[in-house]
């Protein structure tokens, strides 16, 4: 047997004995379980499930074995990967920290900035939110404003930052600074790691057209920030926000592949509404169900392609690329559908002669049309595809 | 198993385009078109095709095959899309081939696939008799008698049928079930018309009137329905490969169009209306790609089910139709003018494509297809 070979069977055993039962099955969006320093979990499964992976260094499996990692080559990860979408097991933790920031630490961070920030990181003790996007700076983040004027040791930062996803729950944010010139606006911008507690900030959760949200605005009053928290060099912060965006887009599609798909499945509903079409009508609608259900399928496809590449050592960028732009319209899409397919059932806002299933149905549509604004909106990942994957020129 | 080439895949995608661009690039279906050629393929091209082994790819060793697997065909198909290079090799081998191989009985094996594989003889596929691919409608009828069987009826849109040495007709049986029969061209009571199609291939219309041929002729070794059906889907995939070529070579034409057409002192691909909707079309490519991959793949594999293998081929099928249609549109609107002249070769292709998406299939049989398969398994 190969070293490959032992080690997918290994895995293949730990998981089995290790993953309980109950992590084994599609997860509803209330049962994630988010790192922190304030960790909830709703049963024991999830407390075990938890404390394994972390024990394990599975976390970050990638990552050295120092920084508190798994310590596992690019071939190892691959097969447990695989390992654990062929179990179904969830994912332990949701945490923005080791899928975004942890990459861009280990490539721009300090000796010294690792050490303090990653171990913790892998361990699932600090909850990460994200502040990129300011009002007047949404696709175009390069004109951010928020500012961050060196006093001493010390940053004082003013200004805020919106679509903060859970600004209200985190402990830590990693933010781009304005701290140098608006011209060119690119260069000067920083990136810098700051705590939630610290005097100065104050965050206001946003109401969305589906209701609650996740969503926060952050604002910033004169705040100290050590200037040992400044990631990489002063002004040099949109090439590590770059990076950083890429690993959302992944981190995005791994994150709907684990928890949405399987929640609302458009086959479970066709069956329901339209279980024997027979009129025009019918038959029309049941016909657009059904190809949107086979671009569902290209789509999972085209991932197990990505995957098969990536192990191959070929050039993903292309597909990584159209990711994000084709999970979030498909799902669109498909919740267009299941309006349709519910009728009135599906259009209900609260409160008695509604199925609660059904208007939870009714909020992730709405939220259907964030997704496809957030992370990059479709119109930028085609800017993105169009320049980057097609090479087609700047416009003038 | 992988959804992409592995190495001996690669390699044959490198040959196929090396012999491909050498003897068979569009000028050469471009010449046959204008010489009004009815068998719609270069006779030495073919033969060259024979000799890399592409006929004999799918065949196991016994049969006189080189035992590569199915999905072989992939990279080929692919790059014959790409060189909008015709050929026999969907409809004598992969379509008639695949249905003597598991219909025939040994003796028709050992008598038809030799020279099938060897290209000394071809065959062709008359399943169609509607205006539309509807593989279960069959009015076509074969009486038997005391010396065989009758065929009476009318078959449409028979790929490589005029010039054929045979051909494999499907007719209704007295007992309402299907037979398969294969009609030597030198047959008694057929009548070979050719129609001038808009991809200027090969394709024919028979009549059969009082066809008699002996109970010999009749492929029943096998279940023949479900053969039919399987056979038809390795067409189909073969025909989305090829789809799928076409697709890519069509974008890429536009794409290099978008970079040097200077309008408005700028190369339009510099225009941000038209950037997005070429990384649309991208976008489709991809997902057109990865479906044929995985159609190719389960048709490779053994443990793949009738269910899965119908689910994963008509989505192919499906799909190479969506993005064919997306993308030749848009090539020729955003080539303009010159996409709309003879003497550029889009137009040859978005011509070829639309045969190509009506062959074995419009996107909503696939559709339907997909729908049944998925009941199923359920």
């Amino acid at each position: 047997m190969s070293e490959l070979e032992t080690f997918r069977a290994e895995t293949a055993a730990w998981l089995e004995a290790n993953c309980p039962a109950s992590m084994r099955t599609p997860m509803p969006s209330d049962e994630m379980v988010w790192g922190g320093q304030t960790l909830e979990f709703k049963n024991d499964d999830q407390r075990l499930w938890f404390e394994r992976m972390r024990d394990k260094g599975w976390f970050c499996p990638d990552w050295p074995v120092e920084y508190g990692g798994g310590g596992l080559d690019a071939k190892q990860q691959g097969i447990l990967t695989n390992q654990m979408r062929r179990l179904r097991c969830r994912p332990p933790q949701i945490n923005l920290g080791i899928w975004m920031l942890g990459p861009v630490l280990l490539e721009y961070g300090s000796e010294e900035q690792k050490q303090r920030f990653l171990p913790p990181m892998a361990r699932g003790e600090v909850r990460w939110c994200q502040g990129f996007s300011e009002p007047n700076a949404g696709s175009d983040l390069a004109s951010l404003r928020t500012s961050a004027v060196l006093d001493g040791d010390d940053y004082i930062v003013n200004g805020t930052k919106i679509w903060t996803s859970y600004g209200n729950k985190s402990d830590w944010m990693y933010a781009l600074v304005r701290t140098g010139p608006m011209v060119p606006k690119q260069q000067g911008i920083s990136l810098i790691v700051l705590d939630m507690k610290s005097p100065g900030i104050s965050v206001a959760p946003i109401d969305l057209i589906s209701g609650k949200s996740s969503f926060c605005q952050v604002f910033f009053d004169n705040v100290r920030v050590p200037k040992s928290q400044l990631i990489g060099e002063p002004n040099d912060g949109w090439k590590l926000g770059k990076a950083l965006l890429q690993h959302e887009r992944r981190a995005m599609s791994k994150f709907s592949e684990s928890a949405l798909p399987t929640h609302f499945d458009l086959d479970e509903y066709l069956q329901r509404a339209l279980p024997e079409p027979t009129t025009f009508e019918e038959v029309a609608l049941h016909q657009r169900a059904v190809a949107c259900m086979m671009d569902e399928e290209a789509y999972s496809l085209t991932n197990r392609r990505m995957a098969d590449s990536m192990g191959a050592r070929q050039d993903a960028s292309g597909l990584m690329a159209i990711s994000k732009l084709v999970h979030t319209e498909q799902e669109r899409e498909k919740f267009e559908l299941l309006l349709e397919l519910l009728g009135n059932e599906a259009l209900g806002w609260e409160g008695d002669g509604f199925a609660s299933r059904d208007l939870e149905l009714t909020g992730s549509w709405l939220m259907s049309f964030a997704q496809v604004i957030a992370g990059g909106s479709s119109e930028v990942q085609l800017n993105v595809i169009a320049k980057r994957v097609l090479g087609l020129p700047e416009s003038k | 198993m992988s959804l992409i080439y592995n190495d001996d895949q690669v390699q044959l995608q490198d040959s196929a385009h090396d012999f491909l661009a050498a003897r068979s690039p569009v000028s050469v279906q471009r010449a046959l078109r204008d010489a009004g050629s009815q068998q719609g393929f270069e006779p030495q091209v073919w033969q060259g095709m024979v000799e890399m082994g592409w006929s004999a790819v799918a065949f196991a060793e016994e049969q006189g095959g080189l035992d590569f697997g199915f999905a072989g065909f992939a990279p080929v198909f692919e790059q014959i899309g790409r060189h909008l290079s015709a050929s026999p090799l969907l409809s004598s081998v992969v379509l008639c081939g695949s249905l003597i191989e598991r219909l025939g009985n040994v003796q028709q094996q050992e008598t038809l696939l030799p020279g099938l594989i060897s290209g000394e003889q071809r065959y062709a596929l008359a399943i169609d008799e509607g205006a539309r691919h509807q593989p279960q409608r069959c009015d076509a009828v074969a009486i038997k008698d005391s010396d065989g069987y009758r065929l009476n009826g009318r078959k449409r849109w028979v790929s490589d049928g005029v010039g054929a040495d045979g051909w494999l007709v499907v007719a209704r049986l007295e007992n309402g079930q299907r037979g398969v029969f294969l009609l030597p061209n030198n047959v008694h009571g057929i009548q070979v018309a050719s129609r001038s199609m808009i991809d200027s291939r090969n394709t024919a219309e028979l009549i059969m009137d009082n066809v008699c041929v002996p109970v010999s002729a009749m492929l029943d070794a096998g279940d023949t329905e479900a053969v039919l059906d399987w056979a038809l889907d390795r067409g189909r995939a073969c025909l989305a490969a090829e789809m799928l070529g076409m697709c890519e070579v069509v974008f890429e034409m536009t794409l290099e169009y978008l970079k040097t057409r200077v309008q408005f002192d700028a190369p339009i691909g510099s225009f941000q209306a038209l950037q997005h909707r070429a990384a649309r079309l991208y976008v489709q490519v991809q997902l057109a790609r990865s479906a044929v991959m995985a159609a190719f793949e389960c048709l490779d594999r053994d443990s793949c089910t009738p269910q899965q293998r119908r689910r994963l081929v008509s989505l192919a099928k499906w799909k190479a139709n969506q993005a064919a249609q997306l993308i030749s549109n848009e090539a020729v609107q955003m080539h303009g003018g010159i996409g709309v002249t003879d003497e550029f070769d889009l137009g040859l292709y978005l011509k070829r494509i639309r045969i190509a998406q009506a062959q074995l299939g419009h996107s909503e049989l696939h559709v339907s297809r997909y729908a049944e398969a998925r009941l199923q398994v359920q």
